[in-house]
């Protein structure tokens, strides 16, 4: 039993004084302690944080620059922008990346099989950049993502300029087209420069002036709040944030008519084929077109893996770009060439009338190299052979200047080499060398320059391959008489601010002195002859123009091109039925050929003759550039919109032939 | 002369006198109830801005310090031996209450707290913070002091059957509150030392196993359990912003209505428990010391009084109140900064809402009562 307690008052206060006091004590330190906390986090932390709230509320959004237009030489605008609405996600602020993108999959919004190739894309760029995920949303893609939109935080709909080609398909070989930007894309450009930007010239002008058009992106701060939301009336924190306006795009002057690209596209009509016209004088492209076509907004609005998988599976291969990059047999276009070298080097009479049976053999071999059709040519000059096509008097003339002299002189006209024309992708074809068989083929056997390799060159067989803008590079040598300019399509830049326009230089590339009037002579009057002469393989196809036309035929042999071995006679005539095995049809001509203003390569593939399928073609392109709406010849190739400067480019006053103040000017001009 | 010269003077006397009248008539302790009114205005200008320039938000604060201002007064009036005497009753209706709550409390945020009687909603939670105390010091006024383990036993029921039934609502913070309140009273009564490090000590070591053998996610479902506006958004993500908000404050603060953390919302809770890290933003760290200046004020004043008090039961509850202010005034300004763990505590007179302004308040009007009639209650 314990002692019972009584309550000592005196005691109990006491106790109270003690406790009292070491709670104050107890509480004065904690006090300090939380003093010490404060000094640590608002003196020695206090950069630290002011940086972290910054970052906490301001973003920056970038503004992209419009892209630069495209437009014919007349005004005529063939690539423009258009303001649609397009997805854009920023990675950092979306959760689960991966199922985001599966649920927008299932509101119809995006293709599941695109996902893939988007989720790379997305990871390539930087996380904390708007990447567009789909753009071109119509109207009922909008209303959809709108009712989901809180369903996916960080995926928005932003109302963006995106590329629009109002003509389609037409001339987009030239101008090419712009796709969304991937993964591969990002290794060349400026991450930064592209931000906020959905797309990237993928080919044609729009790549290779990719620079230009994109112009320079602004960018704009804006408070968020902690939702991520834009703070509509920024107050106080106005001062913290900063704006650059975007500088947009150049604009593109191209040297294309798009009344004439319209009259080749619609004459090629879907064929597998393709058109390049020059200005000879200054290389300005004035058609180039390649055919079957596609349509480029398909690009510019996001091309799904469906519609490029079809694109591509197409066995006409509308996406191949024929015109740089089709390497075919030129057939007889090259016998012009072939008659310039034999001139200049001396190794044929013009004169001298060669009697050409149906075939040619070489000394010592019993091979026998046939004309076209089996014909008899008689006995022809030079000039008659070119009219006439003779293949036997080219076999000979290629046999006696030899395969040394012929690959030392085709490059000169542009062939084997690039033609340095201001879009990416050309193909420079094949102008064979004995080195070039040397280095080519593993096989020794096949390393060695035979003779019956040099007579085919004769009627642009075998080895020899160009592409159709280098046969119209060539045609607009011949019209000059040996100035070789670079072709373009870009003619002017012209800055949207201030309309000024910034005209580029032609780029002569070569002037051919080495050829004597004479023999230029000869072969324009032959290739005059071809659409004048009643012989002539032409003739017929361009009878009654109201200007002269210097033109060649040429019929490429697909077969001796594909087959193992040179082409099997009764084989090849079986085989010409098959449509992709059939000969490949084409024209050059310049007119009018006194004063010529337009260089022009026709190819139809698997057309059978140049005459029949490229020759009208190419006279109706000729007609679109030269006449006027009354039938007569214009007397000034049309009226540009943006009128050039007065020395560039050069024109050619109808009749004078040849000016060689002007050719020197040109020359001294070109960088 | 003399007359005229003393009259003179006890003018001023008078005058002073008659505001120390009304004081004492009032039972009120002027220093106190002053530094309160300053704590109150300063909150109801940093409310001004962290509401966003709410008025109705200022407008219902400043009817709630209406209120707990006339209940504060009106308690000052009432005798301390009243207030001994209902202790036990207040305590049990508490109790009542809050197995009332338990089984037709109202839910709101996932926590069952409210008891809706008509228009008007009431927390019983609130009203044990003042009766728990009162209970203990009911109960230790009449035993001999230091207490006995018997005695302590019973003292800890009297703690636990309400801090119990109060974190299950759950509401971890005010379930902490009342028993910080009945233990400090147990604290004033004199608990030996080795006694509260051991219990001190078994609270870390069953915290600590508690915590240790449970899986993260069983731990974070857990504290979520206890507090569920604690953490809905990532972890961490309050006090972080909050960190931010002070420590970019600096020294003399961004300025009023001018704290991006606290305008753009990105500090969470900013008028209720967070309300410190505004302060801290928009008038740096001379705004919290101002501040921390007063609640020292207000908390040694109390204890000051609460030392004046002559019986027993008077002191403890007097102390329990000083020294549960601080602790609200500690655990909120150390959650903010990050120095204790995330509960949901309110920052004295400054965090909007609530009934805790009126309990406060409430709180110091026994304050005053007991001390100011000091010399009525004999022994």
């Amino acid at each position: 039993m314990s002692p019972v307690r009584i309550k000592d008052l005196w005691r109990e206060q006491r106790i109270f004084d003690r406790r009292a006091l070491f709670a104050s004590a107890a509480m004065v330190l904690l006090l300090l302690a939380l003093l010490g906390r404060l000094y640590l986090l608002q003196v020695r932390r206090h950069d630290y944080y002011s940086a972290l709230s910054q970052e906490n509320r301001v973003r920056t959004e970038p503004i992209p620059a419009a892209r630069g237009l495209i437009m014919d030489r007349y005004g005529e605008v063939i690539a423009s922008n258009q303001p649609t609405f397009q997805l854009e996600l920023v990675p950092d602020e979306v959760p689960k990346l991966e199922s985001s993108l599966e649920r927008l999959a299932k509101l119809g919004l995006l293709q599941a099989e695109d996902i893939p190739d988007l989720l790379r894309t997305i990871r390539s760029r930087r996380s904390f950049d708007s990447v567009p995920i789909k753009l071109h949303l119509s109207e009922d893609q909008v209303a959809r993502f709108a009712v989901h939109r809180y369903e996916f935080p960080g995926i928005d709909i932003k109302p963006r300029q995106a590329r629009w080609y109002p003509d389609g398909p037409l001339a987009v070989d030239a101008i090419g087209y712009v796709g969304t930007i991937n993964a591969q894309d990002l290794k060349h450009i400026n991450a930064a420069a592209y931000a906020g930007t959905a797309v990237i010239g993928k080919t044609g002008v729009e790549a290779a002036y990719e620079k230009q058009l994109h112009g320079t992106n602004g960018y704009r701060q804006f408070l968020v709040d902690a939702n991520g939301r834009p703070v509509q009336r920024p107050g106080v924190f106005a001062k913290d944030l900063e704006t650059k306006a975007p500088v947009p795009g150049e604009d593109m002057i191209l040297s294309l008519d798009l009344k004439v690209q319209r009259v080749a596209e619609q004459l090629l009509g879907g064929r597998p084929g393709a058109v390049v016209a020059l200005d000879p004088w200054n290389g300005n492209i004035i058609a180039l077109a390649s055919s079957p076509s596609f349509d480029p907004n398909l690009f510019a609005r996001g091309i799904s893996e469906q519609q490029y998988r079809a694109l591509m599976d197409d066995p006409q291969r509308p996406l191949f770009n024929r015109a740089l990059r089709a390497q075919l047999p030129s057939g007889s276009t090259i016998k012009p060439a072939l008659a310039l070298g034999a001139l200049t080097d001396g190794v044929v009479d013009p004169q001298l009338p060669v009697y050409s049976p149906w075939a040619y053999h070489l000394p010592g071999s019993r091979h026998l190299y046939h004309n076209a059709m089996h014909e008899n040519c008689g006995s022809v000059d030079l000039a008659q052979a070119i009219i006439v096509s003779c293949d036997v008097y080219f076999y000979r003339l290629a046999h006696e200047m030899g395969i040394d002299r012929i690959g030392a002189w085709l490059p000169n006209l542009g062939f084997g080499r690039p033609t340095g024309i201001d879009i990416p992708g050309e193909q420079s074809g094949l102008s064979p060398s004995r080195a070039w068989k040397a280095s080519h083929f593993r096989d020794p056997a096949q390393r060695v320059w035979f003779p019956g390799d040099t007579v085919i060159l004769g009627i642009g067989q075998g080895y020899f391959l160009v592409t159709p803008l280098q046969l119209a590079h060539y045609t607009a040598i011949l019209a000059t008489r040996g100035l070789a300019f670079a072709p373009r399509l870009v003619t002017g830049l012209r800055d949207p601010r201030t309309g000024k326009i910034h005209w580029k230089r032609p780029r002569l590339d070569g002037d051919l002195t080495m050829i004597s009037p004479a023999s230029w002579k000869v072969v324009d009057d032959a290739m005059v002859g071809v659409t004048s002469n009643p012989r002539g393989t032409a003739y017929w196809q361009m009878r009654g123009s109201p200007y002269a036309i210097a033109g060649k035929t040429g019929t490429a042999q697909v077969v001796a091109e594909n087959a193992k071995g040179a082409a099997n006679e009764r084989e090849y005539g079986k085989q010409k039925t098959l449509e992709r095995l059939r000969d490949d049809a084409w024209f050059i001509a310049f007119a009018p050929a006194e004063a010529p203003r337009i260089a022009v390569a026709v190819l139809v593939e698997h057309a059978g003759w140049g005459d029949i399928a490229a020759a009208p073609i190419a006279r109706k392109i000729m007609d679109a550039y030269l006449l006027g709406p009354n039938g007569k010849l214009l007397p000034h190739p049309g009226r540009a919109r943006f009128s050039e400067p007065r020395d560039i480019p050069p024109r050619l006053a109808p009749g004078v032939a040849k000016p060689t103040p002007l050719q020197q000017q040109i020359a001294e001009a070109s960088p | 002369m003399i007359y005229e010269e003393i009259s003179s003077e006890s003018r001023t006397r008078r005058t002073l006198g008659g505001a120390a009248r009304v004081l004492l008539a009032l039972k009120i302790d002027g220093p106190l109830v002053m530094a309160l009114g300053l704590t109150a205005t300063y909150g109801l200008v940093v409310l001004y801005s962290a509401s966003a320039e709410s008025v109705s938000m200022e407008v219902r604060t400043l009817m709630r310090l209406v209120l707990g201002t006339a209940i504060m007064l009106a308690l000052a009036r009432v005798s301390p031996n009243f207030l001994r005497r209902v202790s036990p009753w207040l305590y049990f209706v508490g109790i009542g209450l809050l197995l009332a709550v338990e089984v037709v409390g109202h839910v709101h945020l996932g926590a069952k707290r409210w008891l809706s009687v008509g228009p008007v909603r009431f927390q019983p939670s609130e009203l044990m913070k003042l009766a728990v105390p009162m209970m203990c010091a009911w109960y230790l006024h009449e035993r001999p002091l230091p207490p006995k383990w018997p005695t302590l036993l019973i003292l800890g029921v009297i703690i636990l059957v309400p801090v119990g039934l109060v974190a299950k609502e759950p509401d971890l913070g005010t379930a902490a509150l009342i028993a910080a309140a009945g233990a400090l009273v147990a604290f004033f009564a004199g608990l030996r030392v080795r006694v509260i490090v051991g219990l001190l000590l078994i609270g870390v070591v069953a915290a600590w196993f508690g915590l240790r053998f449970m899986h993260g996610y069983q731990r974070e479902r857990l504290l979520t359990f206890l507090n569920p506006q604690s953490d809905p958004l990532g972890a961490g993500y309050h006090i972080i912003q909050s960190q931010i908000a002070i420590g970019s404050g600096g020294v003399f603060g961004k300025g009023w209505m001018a704290g991006s953390q606290a305008q753009l919302d990105f500090l969470p809770e900013r008028t209720t428990d967070f309300v410190f890290a505004v302060i801290g933003e928009e008038f740096g760290l001379l705004g919290l010391t101002l501040l921390l200046l007063l609640y020292s004020f207000v908390i040694g004043r109390s204890l000051y009084l609460a030392d004046q008090c002559p019986d027993t039961f008077s002191r403890l509850l007097a102390g329990s109140t000083a020294l549960t202010f601080f602790v609200y005034v500690f655990i909120n300004a150390g959650m903010v900064t990050g120095l204790v763990p995330v509960v949901g505590v309110p920052l004295p007179l400054v965090s909007y809402g609530g009934s805790s302004v009126v309990t406060m308040l409430a709180g110091f009007g026994i304050l005053m009562s007991l001390h100011a009639h000091r010399k009525l209650m004999g022994s």
